[in-house]
C-alpha cells in the first residue's frame, strides 16, 4: 500500500506492505541512525520523533505514519552535535550504537524543558538502554548540558 | 618523569562525534545492494538426529536463492572451532557449518538465502525437518559420565591435550596447587566450606551479531563484521570452508559493543560460506532472539570453595574446584574456567597451601564463549563471598581482614604462575572504597525509620593484562605528507576507546597533537597482526607495541632529519615539530616531504609486542544497599570502585569502563537471570524477560583510581576492561547477607528470594 509522510522535512511517497515497521521502513529509505536492538520495544535505539514526540520506530507501523512528519538523527544534526558534545566530552559515546535513540529522546526532552530535574532526565531517558556506560557519564554529559543552556 | 602531554588526559574519543550523530558506521549501515538475505533455521530440539529434510516447497519460492543443509557440508570432514584463541586453540574442533545432529535448541539445521527478509522467513517455514530426537542433558552437574554422549562422532579433535576424554562429556579437566591444602585446613581455626552457582548471564551489547560478505575484485572472500578478532575470523572461516587463509579479507567497521561475545565467530561462518558457494554479496543479522538462545553468553558454573584462617585471622589456603558448562559446543571452555582459580586465589598472599580442580563438561545448551571477566567474575563471586563469610565467622570487619590478607607489591603469586606482582596499590583501592562508601560511619547495618534496611558490602579482585607469552600486539605508523601520521592497529576498537588511547600513546612519542595521529583498525589486509581485542589485552599489549613503534618512527625522523642538517644524528633531537641540531632545524613537513622525492627510505615503523607476564590490575568495590524485607526490592544506593589500573591511559574512558562494568556487575547480581524449560528452551529470550539494568535501577556509581606505574606497560598502564565487573556480585552478596541475615549462594538475587526467606524466617 502507498504511505505519504515528511521524513525530515522531505515529503515521500512510497509503498509499502502493510505490516512494515516504521523502523524498517526509515533503514529502508536509508535513515541509518534508525538502529535496531531488540525488536520488542525495549531498548529505545529505534527512537524517532512522530510529530515531534519520541516514539520506538520498531513498535510503530510504518502506514500509520500517514500524513505525519518523522524526524531522525539526519535531521536533528545541529542539535545532536549540541547535546553530543557533552556526552563526548566524558567519554560517555562508547561503542555508539544506543547514541542516536538515546539524543533523539535527549533532544525531545529538552525541547519539552529546558531545565529538566536530574530524576526527571533519568525517567524521561529510562526507557534507552545502554550496556557500555552504566548511564553515569551520558548523565554527567546531560547534567553539564542543562548548566551550560540555563547559564546562557 | 617527563610530563605527560597527551597520555592520562581525558580527550574526547576520536570517534565521538560521528557516534553521536548518528553516521552510518557500523557493519548493517555499509551494505552495498543488491545483498542477499540469510536467515537461520535452527532446532527445536535440544538434541537430534535430523533424519531426512525436504527444501522442495521453500526453493520453490520466488525470490529464494539457496538453500544448505546438512547435505550440502560433508559430515566426516574435519571439524573446526568458533572460538577466537591464538594457535593452537586449546578449544576442540567439534562444529560442521550444518550437523546432522543438533545439539541444543537454536543449533543450525538449515541456511536460508533469499532476496529479502519477508520470502526469507516465509520459506523457513516451508522446510519440513523429520527428527530423530536423543535424550538431552540440561543439568550440567549430570553431564559426566552420562549415557547421553554429545559428541560421539569419530572426527571430534583437540589439538592441545586439556585432559579432554569426550566420550565421558568431559571438554576439559585440570588440577594444580602448592602444598598440602588438607591438611593446612585440617589446622585451620576457621574454615568456610561453600558451594556457589552462577548462570550464563548475556553480554547485551547492543548492536546484534552482524556480518556482510562480498566477493572482492580479486575473487577473493571479503568479510565485514562487527567482531572484536579480526585475525582469528580470517583462520575460523578458513578452517571451516576449508580454503586458504590468502582467499580472505576481513574487515571490522565500528562494532556497537562486544564485550567478550565477538570473541567467538558466532555470525560469520554463514554468510562467508553462502559469499563462496554463490558468489554474491549476502548478509546475516542476528534478532535479539537469536543473540539471546544461539550466541556466547558467560559460562555457568558451579564453585566449591574451603577456605581457612588462623586464630590470628591470617588466610593459610584456599580449595577450589569449578564445574563449567560449555554447552554444546567446547569454544572458550577450556580457558574460561582456569581464570576462576588463577585470578581468584592470588588475591591472598599468606597461603601456605592452594589447590585448584576443574571439570568443563558438554551439555545441551547453547555453547557458551568469553563475557568480560571471563571466568574471573565467577571465581571471584564465590571466592569473595566465602573471604567475607569467614570474616563474618571470626568477627572481624572483612575490609580489615583484606588489608591484613591481600598480596602487595613485590611478592610471587604462585597461584598466578608464579609472576612477581610487579605493581600494585590494592590496600589503597581498599581504603579509599571504605571512605567513599562512610564503611566506619555507617556500619555494615542499620535500619531506616520506614523499616527498611541500609547494607554495606566488600569485595576485591583482579585480571590479567593480555596473556602471558601468549597475545601479540603490533602498530605501524608512517610519517605521510604534510606531517601528520597513520597508526594502523589490529586490535578492534568495540566502543572502549582504543583507537583514541592508543593514539595518545603514539602522540606522547611523537610529541605532537592528537589530531596529528590518523588512526586505522581494523582489516586483516592492512593491519599489522594483533590476536585481537580481549584477554585486557588492547591496552597493555598493543599499547607498548604502539609506544615501541612511535618511538622507532621518532628515531628514524631523527636520522632523516640529520641527514638534511648533515649532522651527527647523535646531536640531533626532535620536538614534534622539527628535528634541530644546535641553531640548524628542519620541520617535521619538509622531513616528511623529503621522504616522497628521490628517497631510498621510508619513513615508517612496525613492531610486535608480547609480554611474558600479564601484570594484574585491581579493584576494590563496596556498595550500599536498602533492602524492603517486606516485598525483598533491593536498591543499589551506592556502588564505589576505586580501581588500580596503573596510569589510566585516558582518566575519561578508564572511569567510564568502570561504570559500565560495575553496573554489568550488578545486573548479574540482582536482576539478569537465565532458566530453561524441560525442553531446554531459554525463557529469558528478550529485554522484556532478560532484566539489564536501567537508569531508574541504581542511585549512584562513585568510582576513583589508585594508580600504580606498571614498568612493562606503556607509560606505566595496566588493563581496565574486565576486572571491574568482578566485585559487584560478591559485594552484593555480602551487603544482602547484611541485611536480611540470609546468604545466597546462587545468582541472582532475585526480589522474590529474600521474600520467601524472610517469610520462612518469621514462621
Amino acid at each position: 500500500m502507498r504511505v505519504k509522510l515528511k521524513i525530515n522535512g522531505k515529503k515521500v511517497c512510497a509503498d509499502i506492505d502493510p505490516d512494515m515497521t516504521l523502523q524498517k521502513f526509515l533503514r529502508k529509505q536509508k535513515y541509518f541512525s534508525v538502529k535496531c536492538g531488540c525488536e520488542t520495544s525495549n531498548c529505545g535505539a529505534c527512537s524517532v520523533l512522530l510529530d515531534g514526540k519520541p516514539v520506538l520506530s520498531c513498535s510503530v507501523p510504518a502506514v500509520r505514519t500517514q500524513g505525519y512528519e518523522i524526524e531522525t538523527l539526519e535531521g536533528l544534526q545541529k542539535e545532536a552535535e549540541e547535546i553530543g558534545a557533552f556526552i563526548a566530552d566524558e567519554g560517555a559515546d562508547q561503542c555508539g550504537f544506543c547514541n542516536p535513540g538515546f539524543i533523539i529522546t535527549a533532544i525531545a526532552l529538552f525541547r519539552e524543558d529546558p531545565c529538566p530535574s536530574d530524576e526527571k532526565i533519568r525517567i524521561y531517558l529510562s526507557g534507552n538502554l545502554c550496556r557500555c556506560t552504566g548511564y553515569e557519564g551520558q548523565m554527567r554529559g546531560l547534567i553539564r548540558y542543562r548548566e551550560q543552556r540555563r547559564a546562557v | 618523569m617527563k610530563e605527560l602531554k597527551v597520555v592520562n588526559r581525558p580527550v574526547r574519543k576520536k570517534d565521538a562525534m560521528q557516534l553521536l550523530t548518528g553516521q552510518p558506521v557500523y557493519t548493517d549501515d555499509l551494505i552495498k545492494e543488491p545483498c542477499l538475505i540469510i536467515k537461520l533455521l535452527r532446532s527445536p530440539h535440544a538434541n537430534a538426529i535430523v533424519k531426512d529434510i525436504d527444501t522442495s516447497k521453500a526453493l520453490a519460492l520466488e525470490g529464494i536463492e539457496a538453500v544448505f543443509t546438512y547435505k550440502d557440508i560433508d559430515q566426516e570432514q574435519e571439524r573446526y572451532t568458533i572460538a577466537g584463541a591464538a594457535y593452537p586453540e586449546f578449544a576442540p574442533y567439534d562444529r560442521l557449518i550444518i550437523d546432522r545432529h543438533v545439539r541444543y535448541v537454536g543449533d543450525v539445521v538449515a541456511i536460508v538465502v533469499g532476496e529479502d527478509e519477508k520470502t526469507v522467513d516465509r520459506a523457513l517455514k516451508l522446510i519440513d525437518v523429520e527428527y530423530e530426537v536423543l535424550d538431552a542433558v540440561l543439568d550440567f552437574r549430570q553431564a559426566l559420565d552420562n549415557k547421553t554422549v554429545i559428541h560421539p562422532e569419530d572426527n571430534w579433535k583437540i589439538l592441545v591435550d586439556v585432559g579432554s576424554d569426550v566420550k565421558r562429556n568431559l571438554v576439559a579437566g585440570s588440577s594444580c596447587g602448592m602444598g598440602n591444602i588438607d591438611e593446612v585446613l585440617g589446622r585451620c581455626r576457621y574454615v568456610v566450606d561453600r558451594t556457589y552457582h552462577t548462570k550464563a548471564t548475556q553480554q547485551c551489547y547492543m548492536e546484534p551479531f552482524t556480518t556482510y560478505c562480498e566477493m572482492d575484485p580479486y575473487g577473493r572472500l571479503h568479510i565485514v563484521s562487527s567482531t572484536q578478532i579480526v585475525f582469528h575470523i580470517r583462520h575460523i572461516v578458513a578452517s571451516a570452508l576449508h580454503i586458504p587463509k590468502s582467499m580472505i579479507r576481513v574487515t571490522k567497521p565500528r562494532v556497537g559493543g562486544g564485550f567478550g561475545a565477538k570473541q567467538t565467530a558466532v555470525s560469520e561462518i554463514y554468510p562467508a560460506f553462502v559469499c563462496y558457494r554463490l558468489k554474491k554479496a549476502c548478509k546475516l543479522v542476528f534478532s535479539r532472539k537469536e543473540c539471546f538462545t544461539a550466541s556466547s553468553p558467560r559460562h555457568e558454573m558451579e564453585m566449591h570453595v574451603r577456605i581457612g584462617a588462623d586464630e590470628n585471622g591470617i588466610i593459610k589456603g584456599i580449595d577450589l574446584h569449578t564445574l563449567s558448562n560449555t554447552g554444546a559446543y567446547g569454544e572458550h571452555g577450556p580457558t574460561t574456567v582456569d581464570l576462576t582459580g588463577h585470578k581468584s586465589i592470588p588475591l591472598y598472599g599468606k597461603q601456605e597451601a592452594f589447590r585448584f580442580t576443574s571439570e568443563v563438561v558438554y551439555t545441551n545448551h547453547m555453547s557458551s564463549g568469553a563475557y568480560r571477566g571471563f571466568g574471573a567474575t565467577q571465581g571471584l563471586f564465590a571466592v569473595e563471598s566465602a573471604v567475607n563469610e569467614l570474616a563474618a565467622l571470626m568477627h572481624i570487619d572483612p575490609i580489615e581482614f583484606r588489608l591484613k590478607n591481600i598480596v602487595k607489591e613485590g611478592e610471587i603469586m604462585p597461584a598466578y604462575f608464579n609472576e612477581p606482582l610487579t605493581s600494585c596499590t590494592l590496600d589503597r583501592c581498599l581504603m579509599k572504597a571504605r571512605d567513599m562508601i562512610g564503611w566506619k560511619e555507617k556500619g555494615q547495618r542499620r535500619v531506616l525509620e520506614n523499616g527498611k534496611v541500609r547494607s554495606l558490602g566488600v569485595a576485591i579482585a583482579m585480571q590479567g593484562s593480555g596473556i602471558s607469552s601468549v597475545d601479540v600486539g603490533s602498530a605501524t605508523l608512517k610519517l605521510n605528507e604534510g606531517g601528520f601520521y597513520s597508526l594502523i592497529v589490529g586490535s578492534a576498537d568495540m566502543g572502549t576507546g582504543s583507537d583514541t588511547t592508543l593514539s595518545q600513546v603514539a602522540a606522547e612519542v611523537l610529541d605532537c597533537n592528537l589530531d596529528h595521529i590518523q588512526v586505522f583498525s581494523a582489516d586483516t589486509d592492512i593491519s599489522p597482526y594483533d590476536s585481537g581485542s580481549y584477554a585486557s589485552s588492547t591496552a597493555y599489549v598493543t599499547g607498548k607495541a604502539v609506544e615501541r613503534c612511535a618511538t622507532e618512527l621518532r628515531n628514524k625522523i631523527i636520522r632523516a632529519g640529520a641527514r638534511i642538517l648533515e649532522c651527527d644524528p647523535e646531536n640531533c633531537d626532535f620536538d614534534g615539530e622539527k628535528v634541530f641540531c644546535e641553531d640548524k632545524s628542519v620541520s617535521t613537513e619538509d622531513i616528511a616531504y623529503a621522504s616522497m622525492v628521490f628517497s631510498n627510505d621510508s619513513l615508517e615503523a612496525s613492531v610486535s609486542h608480547s609480554s611474558k607476564t600479564s601484570p594484574p590490575p585491581f579493584m576494590a568495590g563496596a556498595c550500599e544497599l536498602e533492602t524492603d524485607l517486606e516485598t525483598g526490592e533491593v536498591k543499589v544506593i551506592e556502588y564505589v570502585g576505586v580501581v588500580d589500573c596503573g596510569t589510566p591511559l585516558n582518566p575519561n574512558l578508564t572511569r567510564i569502563q568502570t561504570e559500565g562494568g560495575i553496573m554489568q556487575g550488578i545486573g548479574m547480581a540482582l536482576s539478569e537471570d537465565v532458566n530453561c524449560t524441560s525442553k531446554g528452551n531459554v525463557i529469558e529470550n528478550s529485554f522484556m524477560e532478560y532484566k539489564i539494568p536501567t537508569r531508574m535501577d541504581v542511585e549512584k556509581l562513585s568510582v576513583e583510581f589508585e594508580p600504580s606505574y606498571e614498568d612493562l606497560g606503556p607509560f606505566g598502564a595496566k588493563s581496565i576492561g574486565e576486572v571491574v565487573i568482578n566485585t559487584t556480585s560478591p559485594a552484593i552478596q555480602e551487603a544482602v547477607y547484611q541485611a536480611c541475615g540470609k546468604r545466597f549462594y546462587e545468582l541472582p538475587i532475585r526480589a522474590e528470594d529474600i521474600a520467601m526467606a524472610e517469610k520462612q524466617k518469621n514462621r
